[in-house]
């Protein structure tokens, strides 16, 4: 098992290094330029003065070997500088990936908002996990049943009607009509104090709910098929017949073996949680990691958005890996050896 | 006894509160909050260009001279604003002399002098900041310290309008001392100091996050008394132009919320509430097509869309390069239908490209605002254009088909569908196109796409210009700035209209001083450019933004940052 491990964390370095180069091409190829969205009266000269200054002057492969080296080694020293509080090498004149809209230190945007998309959509995330699996199993069980059918029209609800638009109807109902929650995040808020925390939860049970809404939709269908698929194997009908309670059968026999399928969709999930939720963070002004991703596409702040999505997609494969690993944990006829 | 001094106690503190209320005390009112939907990403408006920066850091340091929403300069640091009159600019507009006001402190306690000012310009003018509003500080040979509060700012050409160095938000002044170490190349990495500017203006960072939010306080060294009233301000950004105004006039979260970019009638809609108004604050910005006087025709190849002069420009656009075409074109359209569907508040027809300030707004083109499509028939017909088989203009084998880019924008998309639609009415064929706005205003001279390069027939965008003076931008449309070739499409005459009559009237202005003779010449240009049919304005868009009811104070602004006042702003009694 350690042995996969460390095999499969070998192959992730040329695959993480051929992505980061894919997402610096694109990027470099792509149209739009950082001058694009200053105003028109800003002159031509004035505005090749700025690319310049941004470092546009120098070829591709140049920018992209800058762009390795602040990524694999600037970035991680100071990390380590910051958090031992040691001065390794030439600290001060390290260069640091720095976004073209800020000015700052990508890396230290990121970790300004990490928490509250943390807490907004991963806590939807919990939710959601936490409202699809009783309901999945439920709804399997009584397959058919009139909570069977309620539950699927929901899920169905859930699942095609977009956030966009789920969002904006809570803002009507509950901040315009009845002035429950405020349609603005405050991420200024300091949970210092029990009447501050309860601002903090009530400024996140809009965006919560309408992610956890819809993460839930879609997880308890694939709950509902996996229990579905199982509740018909000969290893039921076998536990049945040994005289065990219908809650045993279903909590330790069905549960544990439907799970398998499911929880590996979840931890193939996590990195979402990450890339943040564009369009609610949007709507509920939350300024998470995907409000960050998007002003930044929209801004043409390429080392941003660079860096960002290769944070993405090293996620991606972390946990691409985790779920592979899990798989063979909770399924002891899958062997990595 | 006791009750005679419990009396007394409580009659003093009636009266100490009474008073407290009676005498303006700065930070009374608590906490105002500001909605930008399009969040400040930094707190230096050197390194941006982007009105949001603009608007978030005028809050904070501030300029010497400052615009009023009617576009009128007012000293702000300065003592008085110099003229000939006073003695400030030379009687060569070679030179002007500003005054700083004694005793302004920046918020860290230190005195505001002439060497911040000298500071400034060097900051800005340094070849590696990257200064986005170096063109403020053009034309300049030197700014010299006469003394500690005096400031000599020398030219190199006469500028008989001297206002743009050190006025507006664009240019306001940075603290030496903070900035000392952040000149050039440096310039970008100044996180802290970028994020956290020191100022002389009411408010001072107290926390800045980029693109998402700013937290400031009342400044206490601020140079006028019991001002301002608020004691912080949260200037919040994100989200969209509909929230933002929803969280104005519909749940009254916010106090104020700028720049509300919604379809009119959402916006009626929410005004009905009662909780809060709408403002609207015009500047200089026309919606206008410009009007390709050069063949964009692929066939060409490297002199598509290429100016090449000569008799008549040897390269003339097949069509419009015809009077009559271009005048019907101009005819044909409706402006008020595109103003009620796709500006409401913020728009107004226009009939110049130079709406304003005021004094400079010609009314002899006036003949736009009412749409005229038999007289625009009858010139094409007279003229030659006779309808073909399928109802569009053409004349010698020449069709009327028009290609009409624009940027990508769901307001421009509208109005470029009215337009198609009125075109249609007149026979004449429109093509629409629409494009990315980074690539369009992107002016990457390796794409097709940018409205530099203009390979299409007609070309929909706004322009404006800063400040109140319009003598730089109504030179955007000599032979000398046709966008061609040769200066990498860098000339801001995008129809690429050569004119000598036209040039001639912008040496002249060049040279002239006297106040009324340049209305009368700006005036004439402008005539010039609307009847030779250039240009042809559309909309002239203004700004809407809305306050709640509960504050008193904004009253918008084009010419500057619509918290010019904020000083002022106060909670209704």
């Amino acid at each position: 098992m350690v042995q996969y491990i460390i095999r499969r964390l070998l192959a992730a370095i040329p695959t993480l290094l051929i992505i980061s180069f894919v997402i610096f091409a694109i990027l470099d190829l792509a149209p739009g330029d950082p001058t694009g969205n200053l105003p028109m009266t800003v002159p031509p000269e004035v505005r090749e003065k700025i690319r310049l200054s941004l470092g546009l002057g120098e070829p591709m492969h140049i920018r992209y070997y800058k762009w390795l080296v602040q990524f694999f080694v600037n970035e991680p020293l100071n990390i380590i500088e910051h958090s031992f509080g040691i001065v390794i090498g030439d600290g001060e004149n390290r260069t640091r990936i720095l976004s073209w809209a800020t000015r700052s230190p990508v890396i230290d945007l990121i970790v300004e908002r990490t928490p509250q998309t943390l807490w907004v959509v991963g806590l939807s995330y919990v939710f959601g996990i936490l409202m699809a699996i009783p309901l999945g199993i439920i709804q399997a069980y009584r397959q058919y049943s009139l909570l069977d059918q309620v539950g699927t029209f929901v899920a169905m609800i859930g699942f095609s009607v977009p956030t966009f638009f789920t969002g904006v109807v809570a803002i009507i109902i509950f901040s315009v009509q009845l002035k429950w929650f405020p349609m603005i995040y405050d991420t200024t808020l300091e949970v210092n104090s029990w009447s501050n925390f309860v601002l903090q939860v009530k400024q996140m049970i809009m965006p919560v709910t309408v992610l956890a809404f819809y993460q839930a939709s879609q997880l308890s269908r694939f709950m509902r098929a996996s229990i579905l698929d199982n509740l018909n194997l000969d290893y039921v009908r076998t536990a049945r017949a040994k005289g065990r309670q219908e809650n045993a059968v279903l909590i330790i026999h069905v549960l544990r073996n439907s799970l398998i399928p499911v929880v590996t969709l979840i931890a193939l999930g996590i990195p979402s949680i990450f890339g943040g939720a564009i369009i609610t963070e949007q709507i509920f002004r939350v300024n998470g990691l995907g409000q960050l991703l998007i002003i930044a596409i929209q801004g043409a702040d390429i080392p941003t958005v660079q860096t960002l999505t290769f944070l993405f997609a090293v996620l991606i494969v972390i946990f691409n890996l985790i779920a592979d690993v899990l798989y063979g944990m909770l399924d002891p006829r899958i062997r990595y050896d | 006894m006791r009750k005679q001094i419990l009396y007394w106690i409580s009659l003093f503190a009636v009266i100490t509160m009474a008073s407290g209320s009676w005498a303006a005390d700065r930070g009374r009112d608590g906490e105002l909050k500001l909605l930008y939907w399009q969040a400040p990403s930094t707190m230096m408006p050197y390194l941006s260009g982007g009105t949001k920066e603009l608007e978030a850091s005028s809050i904070v340091i501030e300029p010497l001279a400052r615009y009023d929403n009617d576009g009128k300069m007012w000293a702000w640091l300065a003592e008085e604003i110099p003229t000939v009159e006073n003695g400030g600019v030379s009687d060569d507009f070679t030179s002007i002399t500003w005054k700083i006001k004694k005793g302004i402190k920046w918020s860290d306690g230190s005195d505001l002098t002439s060497s911040d000012v000298v500071f400034t310009y060097e900051y800005c003018t340094h070849p590696d900041t990257g200064c986005t509003q170096s063109n403020y500080y053009s034309d300049i040979v030197s700014v010299d310290a006469l003394d500690s509060h005096t400031i000599q700012i020398n030219f190199t050409v006469a500028k008989p309008f001297p206002y743009s160095a050190f006025v507006g938000y664009n240019a306001p002044i940075l603290q030496k001392a903070q900035f000392e170490n952040c000149v050039g190349a440096k310039a970008q990495e100044c996180t802290e100091e970028n994020f956290h500017p020191i100022g002389t203006g009411p408010f001072k960072v107290v926390d800045f996050k980029p693109n998402d939010v700013v937290v400031l306080e009342a400044n206490d060294l601020y140079r006028e008394e019991g001002k301002p009233a608020f004691s912080s301000v949260l200037f919040k950004g994100g989200g969209d132009a509909t929230s933002a105004a929803r969280a104005v006039l519909e749940t009254g979260e916010m106090h104020y919320a700028w720049n509300l970019q919604v379809e009119p009638e959402i916006l009626n809609k929410m005004a009905e509430g009662g909780k809060g108004t709408i403002i609207a604050g015009f500047g200089t910005a026309v919606e206008r097509l410009m009007v390709n006087f050069t063949n964009p025709d692929p066939a060409l190849g490297e002199d598509r869309a290429e100016y090449l002069g000569g008799n008549n420009n040897r390269n003339a656009h097949p069509f419009l390069s015809d009077y009559a075409v271009r005048r019907a074109l101009s005819l044909a359209i409706d402006r008020q239908i595109l103003v009620d569907a796709g500006y409401g508040f913020a728009g107004k027809i226009s009939c110049n490209v130079l709406p304003a300030p005021a004094i400079y707004a010609s009314s002899a083109n006036d003949e736009c605002k009412t749409q005229n499509i038999d007289e625009a028939n009858r010139l094409l017909d007279e003229a030659g254009w006779a309808r073909g088989s399928d109802g569009v203009r053409e004349k010698d084998g020449v069709r009327i088909s028009i290609l009409y880019q624009t940027s990508t924008n769901s307001v421009r998309q509208g109005t470029q569908a009215f337009v198609k639609e009125m075109w249609k009415a007149i026979g004449v064929e429109t093509e629409l196109r629409n494009i990315d706005a980074s690539v369009f205003f992107g002016g990457d001279i390796g794409s097709p796409d940018t409205y530099q390069k203009f390979y299409a027939d007609i070309e929909m965008y706004t322009n404006t210009f800063s400040g109140t003076d319009p003598e730089a931008y109504m030179n955007s449309w000599t032979c000398k700035q046709v966008a061609r070739r040769s200066n990498n499409w860098g000339g801001s005459n995008m129809p690429r209209y050569c004119n000598p009559d036209y040039d001639a009237l912008a040496a002249q202005m060049s040279t002239t001083a006297n106040l009324d003779e340049r209305i009368r010449l700006a005036k004439s240009m402008n005539d010039m450019l609307m009847q030779d049919y250039a240009m042809i304005p559309l909309i002239h868009r203004g700004g809407v933004s809305a306050f709640s009811n509960i504050v008193m104070g904004p009253v918008g602004n084009e010419w500057d940052s619509e918290l010019w006042n904020i000083a002022d702003w106060h909670i209704h009694k």
